[in-house]
């Protein structure tokens, strides 16, 4: 109870210097440090997938994102802090905000007693889906149309980001190619760190059927290694129109679909599997689809096409 | 008071600050930032809600654990978008700001 009464102002302490701070690459900083305390905060609520996907996306892949375009940003910092609004819309803020976060813990405290849950029914129906992580049977079989639906989203704000790409450079590369520098201390750590964060990836992916991980987490790391290996000027992005990145995005989806109107088919219903089957077809699914979301991750980073179409 | 409780007030407060933030920035990156902040203290009142849920032997309930998993998978997606479409309108018009008064 000591350690997490700490962590709980730990967390409060580093979102108020987030808030608070003047410099947006010092709250970016921090919002890292946030991200890593929050996934401490999951483990303790007894989440671990949970808070394995907070420390690799939450914290991780959207640090880096926002670390890159506060750099780019630098120059407009002086210019917005001319902007800050008057006493009276401040003070309005502030009130509006107390408001709310006492909405919230009012809710939190009248929580009802016996707490309502979906356990017991995850329990008994487990062992259908010849799955042991109850987490990964919820998103690849009780609510499996969550994950094809957020697959789908997920590829539509890379439509989004690419579309935002000026005309002359449409079709290009994402992202500035990175010089590579064979003595570099990035190019060592990416040679030394992108195999084994891909053979840890794989493992995270394989493990996540009986233990916290699954296809998110693995596909965060795997997106992460790609990121380093192109930062380090190792590989450069393929451009936007290569054929074959297209279908490496589609392909989860197209799988996922495939098997989902299959299940009208074989079992009845949308995204049903047959019985005896389905742990066979989750795998077939989450392999292309933990390919698709690394690709589609990785490119939601790099950005729209900023390098000429060769 | 139970652990689960205890952050539950957290994220309460959390997404009070995330808010202030949001509002009272001037500049876009850190509203994106502020509204993480109250992505974050959402999605911990799920993980609260699911701590209590604990039964038939897990930890918690994993049906809004799942949800949280989705939810922040989609959170990122929409912070890659804003930040790419703010470096557009600094890239069209040398300027990151909301103000519309030019």
């Amino acid at each position: 109870m000591a350690f997490d009464a700490v962590l709980a102002a730990l967390v409060l302490g580093v979102a108020i210097w987030t808030v608070a701070v003047r410099d947006t690459f010092a709250a970016v900083v921090g919002f890292v440090t946030f991200g890593l305390l929050v996934a401490l905060i999951w483990v303790r609520l007894a989440a671990p997938d949970v808070a394995l996907t907070e420390a690799a996306l939450g914290s991780g892949l959207t640090g880096g994102l926002l670390v890159a375009a506060s750099a780019r940003l630098a120059r407009t910092e002086a210019e917005a802090t001319s902007e800050l609004p008057g006493a009276v819309l401040q003070i309005a803020a502030a009130i509006v905000s107390v408001w709310v976060s006492a909405g919230l813990i009012a809710l939190v405290l009248l929580l009802p007693e016996a707490a309502p849950t979906l356990a017991p029914n995850v329990a008994a129906n487990i062992a259908a889906t010849g799955l042991q992580n109850p987490v990964t049977a919820v998103l690849m079989a009780f609510r499996a149309i969550d994950t094809l639906l957020e697959v789908a989203v997920l590829l539509l704000a890379l439509v989004g980001m690419w579309s935002l790409a000026p005309d002359h450079l449409w079709g290009g590369a994402p992202g500035r190619r990175e010089p590579s520098d064979p003595d570099g201390v990035l190019t060592f750590v990416a040679q030394l760190l992108v195999p084994v964060g891909i053979l840890v990836a794989i493992h995270i992916f394989w493990v996540g059927s009986v233990a916290p991980g699954g296809e998110f987490q693995g596909a965060t790391i795997l997106a992460a290694m790609w990121i380093l290996a192109t930062m380090a000027g190792l590989a450069n992005t393929p451009p936007v129109m290569r054929r074959s990145l297209r279908l490496l995005l589609v392909a989860g989806s197209a799988v996922f679909f495939t098997i989902g109107f299959a299940g009208f088919v074989i079992a009845g219903a949308f995204l049903a599997y047959p019985a005896n089957y389905a742990k066979l077809l989750i795998l077939i699914i989450e392999i292309p689809l933990t390919l698709s979301i690394a690709a589609t991750l990785a490119l939601l980073v790099a950005g729209p096409p900023e390098q000429e179409p060769e | 008071m139970s652990t689960a409780i205890l952050y539950g007030l957290c994220s309460a407060v959390l997404v009070g600050l995330g808010l202030f933030g949001l509002i009272t920035h001037p500049q876009p990156l850190r509203k994106i930032l502020a509204f993480n902040l109250i992505g974050s203290g959402v999605f911990l009142l799920f993980g609260v809600v699911a701590r209590r849920g604990a039964a038939a032997g897990f930890g918690g309930d994993p049906v809004p654990q799942a949800l949280v998993i989705t939810g922040l998978v989609v959170a990122f997606a929409a912070t890659a978008l804003a930040a790419a479409l703010l470096l557009r309108l600094f890239q069209e018009t040398g300027r990151a700001t909301l103000r519309s008064d030019d």
